[in-house]
């Protein structure tokens, strides 16, 4: 395999795209002919059988490219396609289906196992060694976290709580009251593509488009935000340099960027609460605003859950506003910068950038457990 | 964990919202809409300005002074950043987003008929394995995965795994493809689990009293069933690819630079350099808004149905 992806390197680039997906095609392809085959009736079929379950770990390991120090790791292979076989072999539910299950399965698996369970379990152990990732040093990396200054990594903790605080909640509002004020106006789909366009937008892209309104410059400005403030008489300010304003001026363009995704879902959320609900809270004489707080609000509550912990995760994680716009400089720094940054840097800080990423994890959980639980009660 | 709200939406709710949407909704909507738009608008004006005219005023006088120039557009494309063109980091991203697209959906895929459709021990548990993985920060998987591409599994001080190759052209894309790819299974097998867990149990009967086997019921029935899945899933996951700088920044280098990464460096080395900026960003952004604007439906289904997720 890394003979192959040598060769695919030196292709041209628009080459390469058809040479590897027709390449991957023709082994899904593979593997489908064998799933096919695996449940055939018949004393040859057995064989076949067993030449799958063995084979196919085999040619695995050598496609991966297995060191020739390391042969052991093929009787591995062959054991584990044998056990496969045996129990496919007694399996009440007919032979073949086993092998069947594991020929759909475990290449996801395989793949999860090795990219996304391992890794993480890696990054747990990191935080708690030293930069190189060889010295158990106890919690002195989450010290550091913890630890003021400009060498430490509480500034960008502290950032990103903020962070965390803000843009979800203007988000979430401003989505809402929005997809509540084009909800059946004239304009309405014009209205919406207008919000939900930066949706398609990269965060480095947004992040320019920003840079650009709040920029600074001695004389005239082109700025668009310093030429309001000078239309009002004040006197141009770089927005950039300026902690915590910057900070701010930042959380705004995730703002920017996620307030369609939530007027999108909320907006689908108002158009099915009930008529009804509506109707008998117009005939109690319940005005906009109240209907509003007191029947559209309550009725929407889970979707606004949702849309909220999204983008609360979404903050949590930000890393490309502040690489554009700052580079994590003038106090800006957040978790999800920070840590790239730590072990970007000379000698790597991988243990810090560990216990970052993991701050991170610790995080989430919270949010997605809280949303799990709304929604588990919004089922019942 | 249920299906979108919009299936739902009904007509007969319409006259009674009527109200609340006043003509003074409608100013403030139009006033929030305008505030959305301008900074766009005003990246856009300026990447037809001359260069020296971004810099030195306003784009907002372009309006009483138009004159239009696409000597941006050429300077940008042709311009070199960490020894590649924009253009050339354009054809990069489509490189990288492409197969990201298409390798994860089919592994999803697959898995997502064996997790519906084969009925086993522990499977339930598996599905919600798969999915709860999705909780797992990127960054939790960076150094790992960047240690593993350059250093192979190693047990015990033996190699078992060599490395990825690192010729004179880096590493080519295989990085870059893989970790999206490892990164997307959560989401995609559990959405189009979803997909396929909805197919009529009789339809599948049917096909299994014909005698069709597995394989063929996912060639023949599961893929053309969930293809409308597959479409909002492919869109997200493209733009999800092609947007990223994280990916990028870590896993690839020089040549295989997306360009997003270029429009990164360009932001950090020539901040100044407007003429630059505005028109590469304009190239980065055109290819995610041709998708979002051709697939739009498929895309807004796509976010809901993800956005709900549990």
């Amino acid at each position: 395999m890394q003979a192959f992806f040598s060769w695919l390197a030196g292709l041209p680039q628009l080459v390469q795209i058809p040479v590897v997906v027709a390449a991957f095609l023709v082994v899904v392809g593979l593997i489908i002919f064998l799933i096919e085959v695996a449940p055939r009736p018949g004393r040859t079929y057995t064989w076949v059988r067993l030449g799958i379950a063995v084979g196919v770990p085999v040619v695995t390991l050598a496609v991966l490219g297995l060191e020739r120090g390391a042969m052991w790791v093929y009787l591995l292979g062959v054991i584990l396609g044998g056990g496969l076989f045996w129990l496919d072999a007694r399996s009440a539910k007919g032979r073949g289906r086993l092998i069947q299950l594991a020929l759909f399965i475990s290449p996801a698996l395989f793949l999860l196992a090795i990219g996304l369970v391992w890794p993480t379990l890696r990054t747990v152990v990191f935080a708690f060694m030293d930069k190189t990732g060889t010295q158990f040093v106890g919690l002195k990396n989450f010290v550091w976290v913890f630890s003021s200054g400009s060498s430490g990594g509480l500034t960008s903790l502290l950032n990103t709580i903020v962070w965390v605080i803000v843009a979800p909640i203007l988000a979430t509002a401003v989505g809402l009251v929005y997809a509540l004020w084009v909800d059946r106006s004239r304009a309405e789909k014009l209205l919406k593509v207008l919000i939900f366009m930066p949706m398609a937008i990269s965060f480095v892209g947004a992040s320019i488009i920003f840079k650009f309104f709040y920029d600074y410059r001695q004389g005239n400005q082109i700025g668009l935000l310093n030429q309001l403030v000078m239309m009002v008489g004040g006197t141009p300010v770089n927005w950039l340099q300026n902690y915590p304003v910057n900070m701010f001026l930042m959380i705004g363009i995730l703002i920017w960027s996620q307030t369609g995704f939530a007027m999108v879902i909320l907006s689908a959320a108002i158009k099915s609460v009930p008529a009804d609900l509506i109707e008998a809270a117009q005939i109690d004489g319940a005005s906009a605003v109240r209907r509003f707080l007191h029947v559209i609000i309550p009725t929407i509550r889970p979707t606004i859950i949702v849309v909220w912990v999204t983008i609360s995760i979404t903050s949590l994680k930000v890393y490309d506003i502040v690489s554009v716009t700052t580079g994590g400089y003038n106090n800006t720094s957040v978790l999800g910068y920070e840590m790239v940054r730590q072990f970007s840097q000379f000698p790597p800080q991988t243990g810090h950038s560990a216990a970052l990423a993991m701050l991170i994890f610790i995080l989430v959980i919270p949010f997605i457990a809280y949303n799990a639980r709304s929604l588990a009660k919004g089922d019942r | 964990m249920t299906v979108t709200p919009v299936s739902r939406s009904t007509r007969h709710v319409h006259h009674t919202h009527r109200t609340l949407s006043s003509p003074w909704a409608t100013m403030g909507a139009i006033i929030i809409a305008a505030v959305w738009t301008v900074p766009t608008l005003g990246l856009f004006v300026s990447s037809w300005r001359p260069a020296n005219q971004i810099t030195t005023s306003g784009w907002w006088t372009f309006f009483a002074h138009p004159e239009v120039t696409v000597d941006n557009y050429t300077t940008t494309m042709n311009f070199v950043s960490s020894r590649i063109t924009v253009a050339q980091s354009l054809v990069n991203s489509l490189t990288i987003t492409i197969p990201a697209t298409v390798i994860p959906i089919m592994l999803a895929l697959m898995a997502a008929y064996a997790l519906a459709w084969i009925d086993f021990r522990g499977r339930h548990v598996l599905f919600v394995a798969i999915f709860s993985l999705q909780i797992v920060p990127l960054q939790m998987l960076l150094v790992p995965l960047l240690r593993l591409y350059s250093g192979g599994v190693e047990i015990g001080g033996t190699q078992i795994i060599p490395s990825f190759p690192a010729n004179s052209l880096g590493s080519g894309f295989a990085q870059v493809w893989i970790t999206h790819t490892m990164s997307a299974l959560p989401l995609a097998t559990f959405m189009l689990h979803n997909a396929l867990a909805s197919i009529p149990v009789d339809i599948m009967e049917a096909a299994q009293i014909d005698g069709a086997g597995h394989g063929q019921i996912f060639r023949r029935l599961a893929l053309p069933l969930a293809m409308p899945t597959i479409a909002s899933y492919a869109i997200f996951q493209f733009l999800w690819v092609w947007n990223d700088l994280l990916v990028a920044t870590i896993f690839t280098s020089g040549r295989n630079a997306p360009v997003t990464k270029i429009l990164a460096d360009l932001s950090g080395v020539h901040g100044q350099q407007w003429y630059l900026l505005t028109a590469g960003t304009f190239v980065a952004i055109i290819v995610p808004l041709i998708v979002f604007f051709a697939l739009q439906r498929f895309f807004v289904r796509g976010l809901l149905a993800g956005a709900t997720k549990g």
